[in-house]
């Protein structure tokens, strides 16, 4: 048993299956992702099949199944962004990567996330590389951004 | 209590709690439905069953909600029939159009559906799902891309066995029913029972084909194809012909065999005999080394599974004999080519079960020795059903005929191996003589008989008493189970199957049967016992002989070798 994930559950209580989400959350806000063996050990702990977890962890956007990548894409869909065709960037930027919202691209360089709102309202559309914003961008703008990473990568 | 109601401007009475889905049932009106099922709660995810219901909004599931005294009902007004209607539709819109191929061509209960509410054309034309087919499994394969998310199969799965192997996995219109992380199903904690295809109204779950192999082997003239069958097939294959359920057709089955070519026709109820035999020789013996915990039962390969999954720590007390299937094919690789003459690399052993999870049993690597088989092809009960139509025989017309000899021959115990309790009753009828003393008179032990998850039974000989349990329905097992682990369990013997009643309610064997089914089904069985001359598995002629000329004697050294086996611990996601 990984040890991080034993401390991570160690502050819950054995058995509650209440406390399912948080710890979820918890252990993602660690790892960055919900690996296999994790969910199989959240499982022994509260006595819930992986399968269920599995089921319901796949329910909501939040949860990822795969470790990010070096560089973690967060793409808002929140309301002002979705007005301003947020759904074109999405699709475009799926196209460029080869990935879904939720997945990691196959040399772990990228990966996509889809939050609600970064509160950056006035700059939409808007997408985070990691810790950097590009604001008020336009689809035909991402392969330049995505360039940009893979070229400083080569440097 | 009975409630009066108005359905359709006429009163019926109603028992009060009950679902109007049922009210109306036992009042012959029949309402279409696809997620409820008999004895599950309801769920209401499909409203195929809508219902008027005079005061109200909306129109009203009739599977879970219930009956209201004076509630004014309207079961098929224009409004509920275009609901129910437009709910087919949009189902099938983006339905592969497959029918042709599909398992289910026939049983599918969407295909009913669109035909009783005359579906006709096509409104609504929708993106068809396109998933990759699940071959994975040895028994059991998945096509996604006809599934209808009813979510039956994920009820069967966790409230009737527990093993919690599906689930919907993500949301909305990328819902998907799957196994943990979505892995194959070879990599999931599936045991292969094949309850979910029972409860499938669709083709998206079904049961590996082998059909081709078997009849490859039928054509190769180098082959001797000897087929085995078991007792539950012979009181099922009759449905799939049209017959009332219940009736034994094991005389035209051993018939149909030899006329579509088959070498050599067995009844696996003879290696239930031999599997009461050890079976009880075993039980003596730990009674005798006063081990406190009681014995498991192993013929069930899904349950097997399951124990070698989330039992590893009482895996030692599983007996070791084999499942008569697989006891009966090593003795006809091992023993019968010095018979018969038969090299054993040229038999092809085929087994007809009402089982798919045998059809991952057959394929263990302990069920392999110096690589030979035990068993080369499992079918179930349907897909012999295919075979027998594919040689063009009319059921109708064959006259029966008996198995072959020697492994034809078998005890009426035997045979009731097919219902959960069976093999526990067959085992108190050689108990008494497995402990050295006299035959019992067999009589009926009520107590074993019929569908409940958990019976009991004490036998004493002499001073000393047995205590049995039987469970069917895994979901059953794990308070049982529970007690072991706990030291306070004081069984000696527990029979466990996986399927609800027993083999006889495999997920091999027709579709669509309910309760009645399965306990005409049983009957049939039982009555074969009653007619019987042979009703003990150690007063089968062809046993002793067994013993006699190869195997020595029961738990000798060459039955351990032939007809025993070990179980081991199987790293699965759980
Ligand atoms: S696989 Fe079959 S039983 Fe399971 S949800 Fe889909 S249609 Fe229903
Ligand atoms: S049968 Fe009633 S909602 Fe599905």
């Amino acid at each position: 048993m990984d040890e991080r994930t034993s401390a991570i559950l160690a502050k819950y209580p054995r058995g509650h299956r209440d406390c399912l989400i948080p710890i979820l959350q918890d252990i993602q806000e660690f790892f960055g992702y919900l690996s296999e063996a994790s969910l199989v050990e959240v499982g022994r702990y509260l006595d819930l099949p992986a399968g269920k977890i599995f089921g319901l962890a796949t329910f909501y956007n939040q949860f990822r199944f795969e470790p990010a990548g070096r560089y973690h894409i967060r793409l808002c869909h929140g309301t002002s962004c979705h007005v301003s065709e947020s759904a074109r960037i999405i699709r475009e930027l799926e196209k460029i990567l080869g990935i879904r919202p939720g997945q990691t691209s196959r040399d772990g360089m990228f990966s996509m996330e889809l939050v609600a709102c970064m509160g950056a309202c006035h700059l939409a559309p808007l997408i985070q590389v990691n810790e950097v914003h590009h604001t008020s961008i336009k689809p035909e703008d991402l392969k330049d951004i995505i360039d940009s990473y893979i070229h400083g990568e080569e440097e | 209590m009975f409630v009066k109601i108005e359905v359709n401007n006429k009163l019926i009475k109603a028992r009060k709690g009950e679902t109007i889905m049922s009210a109306l049932e036992s009042n012959g009106i029949m309402i279409p439905s696809i997620c409820a099922m008999k004895d599950f709660t309801p769920t209401g995810a499909c409203r195929m069953c809508v219902v008027e219901i005079e005061g109200k909004q909306g129109l009203v599931p009739s599977c879970s909600e219930p009956v209201n005294e004076w509630m004014k009902i309207k079961t098929h007004s224009p409004r509920v029939i275009r609901s129910r209607k437009t709910i087919v539709e949009l189902l099938l819109s983006n339905h592969p159009d497959d029918c042709l191929y599909c398992d289910r061509n026939g049983s599918c209960e969407l295909q009913g559906l669109a035909e009783d509410l005359n579906v006709r054309e096509r409104r609504i034309v929708g993106k068809k799902n396109k998933y990759k087919l699940d071959h994975s499994s040895p028994a059991i394969v998945r096509d996604p891309a006809k599934c209808i998310l009813c979510g039956r199969c994920v009820r069967m799965c966790d409230e009737r066995l527990a093993v919690f192997t599906l689930d919907f996995i993500n949301r909305g219109n990328s819902t998907i029913i799957g196994t943990a992380c979505n892995k194959d199903l070879n990599f999931s904690n599936c045991i292969s029972c094949g309850q979910c295809i029972m409860v499938c109204p669709t083709g998206a779950l079904f049961e590996k084909d082998c059909l081709p192999e078997v009849e490859d082997a039928l054509h190769n003239s180098d082959k001797n194809v000897i087929i085995q069958y078991d007792p539950s097939v012979g009181v099922a294959l009759a449905e799939e012909f049209g017959l009332k359920p219940g009736k034994d057709i094991s005389g035209l089955i051993h018939a149909a065999l030899r006329k579509i070519g088959f070498d050599k026709v067995f009844d696996t109820s003879f290696a239930a005999d031999l599997v009461t035999t050890e079976l009880s020789h075993q039980l003596v013996a730990r009674k005798k080394q006063k081990v406190k915990k009681p014995l498991l039962s192993s013929c069930c390969p899904a349950w097997i599974k399951f124990a070698e999954q989330s039992c590893t720590d009482i895996l030692s007390d599983i007996s070791s004999c084999k499942s008569p299937q697989q006891m009966l094919g090593a003795v006809i690789k091992t023993v019968y080519p010095g018979i018969s003459g038969f090299d054993p690399g040229s038999i092809f052993s085929v087994a007809v079960t009402p089982c798919t999870a045998k059809k991952f049993e057959a394929q263990r690597e302990e069920m392999t020795k110096k690589g030979l088989s035990d068993i080369d092809a499992v079918l179930t009960t349907r897909q012999l059903a295919r075979l027998i139509k594919l040689y063009g025989i009319d059921m109708s017309q064959v006259e029966p005929e008996i198995a072959d000899e020697p492994y034809g021959v078998r005890s009426s115990s035997g045979k009731l191996f097919g219902c959960a309790g069976g093999m526990t009753e067959s085992v108190m009828r050689t108990l008494p003589w497995a402990a050295g003393g006299k035959d019992p008179e067999p009589s009926r032990i009520a107590e074993l008989r019929g569908i409940k998850g958990k019976k009991e039974a004490v036998l004493k000989i002499g001073k000393t008493s047995y205590k049995f349990a039987v469970i069917s329905g895994l979901a059953n097992a794990l308070p049982v189970l529970e007690t072991i682990r706990a030291g306070t369990c004081d069984y000696d013997f527990i029979e466990i199957m996986a399927c609800a009643g027993g083999c006889i309610n495999g997920g091999g064997q027709p579709i669509g049967a309910d309760e009645n089914v399965v306990k005409a089904r049983m009957k049939a069985l039982y009555g074969l016992d009653e007619k019987e001359i042979i009703r003990l598995a150690q007063k089968n002629p062809k046993i002793c002989e067994l013993y006699d000329d190869f195997l020595g004697g029961p738990l000798s050294e060459k039955s351990r070798d032939v007809l025993h086996t070990t179980y081991s611990v199987r790293k699965v996601l759980l």
